[in-house]
């Protein structure tokens, strides 16, 4: 146990627990202490290093001072370069920001916040997990958020892989990298399928979901068009005599009630295509205003409306254990 | 990990620095390279200067192919072979420019930089002037601004030259360390390529009509002297070059090197001890003040009293030496020498021939007949002129008796054969004669156009005799140089004339500081190297203790480096600490901060418990508040902050 204390202090050790040891997620704010930034030099760098061996031998060769003059500067300069990739990367405050739930096969954005309270600009970090990679600035006493973009599979919550935190800045000779892992997770829903809205009060998952708003010929007012509208209630003459699209409303559509039972979808439907098709009908539910409930083996949302039960529906059925 | 895409077009600020330092990598280049390198170059750059501002495509990689084939094959012809230095070169410039036309992604980049800083080293092989090295800094400070630039391309364009800067200005102490302290090697490492040494200027191993005339249009330094004491007089300045004892009718030749033990100078009068640095010139010989006495360990003299060294003087080298202004070389006449010196060729020059015979017949020795053709040259009325007349056959003959306008080779050339006809043993000197010394920095400097040659004759018992002909004929050349001699300086270089005073201390002050260049820069040798350590306390600096030393004081720098690099770190939230000082102060009095309280609240709270300090406590807490959570953190109002909350007593 004191042994383990003792080399938490090494930067190899701490290399090789990160390399082969356990991947937990860290809680909180992650600090990029020194023991934790990696450096190395790059192709670049390498390449840069037999260009100045190369250099010194031509100086040796030919008793060039001054070529003795130009090679020591450059390698002086590769070497304070060390310093510098070090420090743009050194004391950086990572933390997790918000993600944003989204279905699976969606990309997931993943906020992380870098805070440097340090006096000076840091550029160029680029974090990269899972094969997508973005770059950032965070410069001095501000902080920055960086949505990371992560592509989704499957439906539950997804945690947030090791991220590498990298820099080559200033002069791309020498990267310094530290790995993260904030404690940060996005929920994600199962993927609608493309089945259209049931009936009302039925079972039936067939036939056009036009007559699904039951009460659609009870004309009730105008209102500006929205986005989710469906095309078939627009009102197309009053909206020749307007400066706006206007979408019919009906008075019939607020009242209709409609409960998505698992339990009614057909016997031999598998779980996820289940789940996707509640999804599904959750989403249309919602855009067309209506009333709506969940009924899950597992549990019940009893009717509702409006984004934030739309949200609740839509976890239900993305943590769902069957 | 994963590399920024290939395919990212190139930021266009960094991408001009990238060329602007090609072009200056190339700039002093142009001044040797083949008329047709220089007009390509351009040509190649002006293009790939139109593909970045109107855009269009890169020439596709076949053309390339092609037209780098063809560069090639213009190099061999310009040359007629692609080994060797200046080939080379050539070649690497052309690489350079052909590479910025292909230069498409950030991989690209790096190769342009390393070609560049490669092109750079190359300029050196030309000149390590102080304003080459200059222009290469530029060069390097440009192109470390593109690399920079290309690693945060979304920065302003003044950032990534204060970062470069920067960074340069830390590299500086590594590259001290590294150069005095990097264990030196005395090149070459291997054979040098053919023309490793053209165009170096200097005397020849030949004389003729018009061969130091030529050097005398040359304002190029020959050596610099540091005397110990006093410098001799002016008219003792001769410095020894190579004898020459061989005549053809028309060209003075050197004889072989021959190298005798028992060389002995009788000196009279006190020695002089100087230290000589002499630019290379590609020959074995190095110059003493007539008659060495001491010479440098690696060097040897020669049965006519000539140093030289064993390998040809190929980069700047410092000896030490010790000579007599007043001596008597009576151990070089051994016969062979002298019957060397009595040698004529027949048929040339009838009348000088009759002068003297006449001279043998009429008069008694040998130093009658010196002192008799002394006279003639004094008596007669010669004039000297950098541009005599051309001359015939009998080149002694028409100078003598026709034109009288020549140059110091005629009047040694006259002498020595009136000498030989007479039957005394006589030979050529050439080397040079006086030498300026600066007043900046107390140096001798001796220049190509102090060029000189004079005559030598073997008197029985005085051996050796220096015989100048010209000093007899033209006294100011040797008293005052030879600036006093051509009236006007028509045809000298513009620096040595003496009309130009300002010109002539701005030119001394410039070349006191190329000395110096020349003496801690260039003439940084393992010997120096060697010298300083022993006089930094390390008794026997062995290339392992150099490496200790080197390790140690470059990680020192380094530390010191990083500590100034890092000290931002612990100034972190200095906001922050700052307002939690305030609480401190406070809360030793009894005026905490509640939990929940923000601080514009508990500075009020504040203000009333303690109105008399409430101005500040008010300041204090709004520039906290403004500093913490505004947009625009600045470091003044930090400071302010800072300096509120030390001055604050509650």
């Amino acid at each position: 146990m004191k042994l383990e204390r003792v080399l938490q202090y090494s930067q190899a050790y701490n290399f090789f627990q990160w390399v082969f040891g356990k991947h937990a997620p860290e809680p909180g704010v992650v600090f990029l202490g020194q023991r934790r930034v990696y450096i190395l030099p790059t192709r670049h760098g390498l390449s840069f290093g037999v260009a100045v061996i190369l250099m010194l031998i031509g100086s040796i060769n030919y008793n060039l001072s001054l070529g003795y003059v130009l090679t020591f500067l450059l390698a002086g300069l590769g070497i304070v370069s060390i310093l510098h990739t070090f420090r743009n990367l050194a004391h950086l405050y990572v933390s997790a920001g918000r993600v944003a739930p989204v279905f699976a096969g969606d990309t997931a954005q993943f906020e992380l916040v870098f805070e440097n309270k340090s006096d000076f600009d840091r550029h160029s970090l680029d974090l990269a997990c899972r094969g997508t990679q973005v770059r950032c600035d965070a410069p001095a006493r501000r902080h920055r958020s960086v949505a990371l973009p992560v592509k989704t599979g499957k439906r539950g919550w997804l945690q947030l892989e090791r991220v590498t935190v990298d820099t080559r800045f200033p002069l791309g000779l020498m990267r310094a990298w530290s790995y993260v892992q904030p404690d940060m997770r996005a929920l994600v829903y199962p993927r609608p399928d493309t089945a259209p809205l049931p009936l009302a009060h039925s079972d039936a998952d067939t036939g056009d979901a036009v007559p699904a708003g039951a009460g659609t010929d009870d004309f009730a007012g105008l209102r500006p068009y929205q986005a989710s509208d469906s095309p078939r209630h627009i009102a197309w003459k009053a909206s020749a005599r307007s400066e706006f699209l206007l979408t019919k409303l009906f008075a019939g559509r607020t009242a209709s009630e409609l409960w998505f039972d698992w339990e009614q979808l057909p016997a031999g439907m598998h779980t996820e295509a289940r789940l996707s098709r509640l999804a599904r009908w959750v989403m249309l539910a919602e855009e067309r205003g209506l009333h709506y409930g969940l009924k899950l083996p597992g549990g019940t949302v009893p009717l509702g409306e409006g984004f934030p039960h739309r949200e609740r529906c839509l976890k239900e059925l993305a943590l769902y254990h069957g | 990990m994963a590399e920024p895409s290939t395919r990212e077009p190139l930021p266009l600020l960094p991408f001009a620095a990238l060329v602007a330092g090609a072009a200056l990598t190339v700039a002093s280049h142009t001044l040797w390279l083949p008329f047709w390198v220089d007009v390509a170059a351009a040509a190649l750059l002006f293009w790939r200067v139109f593909v970045s501002i109107r855009g269009g495509a890169l020439p596709a990689r076949w053309l390339l192919l092609l037209l780098t084939f063809a560069g090639a094959i213009g190099v061999f012809f310009s040359y007629r072979t692609i080994m060797g230095r200046d080939p080379g070169v050539t070649l690497l410039v052309l690489l350079l420019f052909l590479k910025l036309l292909e230069t498409r992604a950030r991989r690209d980049v790096f190769v342009v930089a390393f070609l560049v800083y490669f092109v750079a080293l190359a300029n050196f092989f030309y000149s390590q002037s102080i304003p080459i090295a200059g222009l290469m800094l530029l060069t390097v400070f440009v192109t470390t601004t593109a690399l920079v630039g290309f690693s945060a391309p979304q920065r302003p364009a003044v950032d990534d030259l204060k970062t470069a800067g920067r960074m340069l200005a830390q590299a500086g102490p590594v590259m001290l360390l590294l150069f005095f302290l990097f264990p030196r090697v005395q090149g070459p490492l291997w054979g040098m390529p053919q023309d490793a040494y053209s165009g170096v200027t200097g005397l020849s191993e030949t004389m003729s009509p018009g061969s130091i005339s030529s050097l005398s249009l040359s304002d190029a330094i020959a050596f610099r002297v540091k005397f110990e004491k006093e410098a001799p007089p002016r008219a003792r300045l001769y410095w020894r070059g190579p004898v020459m004892p061989d005549f053809d009718g028309l060209t003075w030749r050197v004889g072989l090197p021959q190298l005798r033990r028992n060389m002995s100078v009788e000196a009279a009068g006190s020695p002089v001890d100087y230290e000589v640095t002499l630019e290379p010139h590609n020959r074995n010989w190095m110059f003493a003040l007539e008659m060495p006495t001491r010479i440098p360990p690696a060097a040897r003299l020669t049965s006519d009293y000539l140093v030289i060294s064993l390998t040809p003087i190929r980069s700047r080298i410092r000896y030490e030496m010790r000579s007599s202004p007043q001596f008597q070389a009576a151990s070089g006449g051994n016969p062979e020498d002298l019957a060397l010196a009595l040698r004529l060729p027949r048929g040339f020059n009838p009348r000088a021939q009759a002068l003297a015979s006449e001279w043998r017949e009429s008069l008694a020795d040998n130093p009658a007949i010196v002192r008799r053709a002394i006279e003639f040259f004094r008596g007669s009325r010669f004039e000297y002129t950098l541009e005599p007349p051309a001359l015939g056959r009998n080149s002694v003959d028409e100078f003598l008796f026709d034109t009288k306008q020549g140059f110091c080779e005629h009047f040694a050339s006259s002498f020595v054969f009136l000498m030989r006809a007479a039957g005394v043993p006589a030979r050529v000197v050439t080397g040079y004669q006086g030498g300026d010394t600066n007043p900046v920095d107390g140096y001798m400097v001796v220049r190509q156009a102090d060029a000189h040659a004079w005559a030598e004759v073997w008197l029985a018992g005085g051996g050796w005799t220096r015989v100048d002909p010209t000093a007899a004929a033209v006294p100011i050349r040797v008293e005052l140089g030879i600036t006093a001699t051509a009236p006007g300086g028509a045809s000298l270089p513009l620096l040595m004339r003496t009309n130009l005073g300002w010109l002539k201390g701005l030119r001394n002050n410039w070349e006191a500081l190329t000395n110096q260049w020349n003496q801690w820069v260039l003439g940084y040798n393992p010997d120096r190297q060697r010298e300083m350590l022993s006089w930094l306390g390390v008794r026997q600096p062995s290339w392992q203790t150099m490496t200790v030393m080197l390790f140690w004081s470059v990680a020192g720098v380094l530390l010191l480096t990083a500590l100034w690099l890092l000290r931002g770190f612990r100034r972190g939230d200095s906001v922050q600490r700052a307002w939690l000082r305030f609480c401190d102060k406070l809360a030793r009095k009894d005026l905490a901060r509640a939990r929940a309280e923000g601080p514009l609240d508990y500075a009020s709270r504040i203000a009333r418990a303690l109105p008399a300090r409430e101005d500040s406590v008010r300041a204090i807490a709004a520039l906290y508040v403004d500093q913490r959570y505004g947009p625009d953190p600045d470091a003044r109002s930090i400071a302010r902050l800072k300096h509120l909350v030390r001055e604050f007593g509650p």
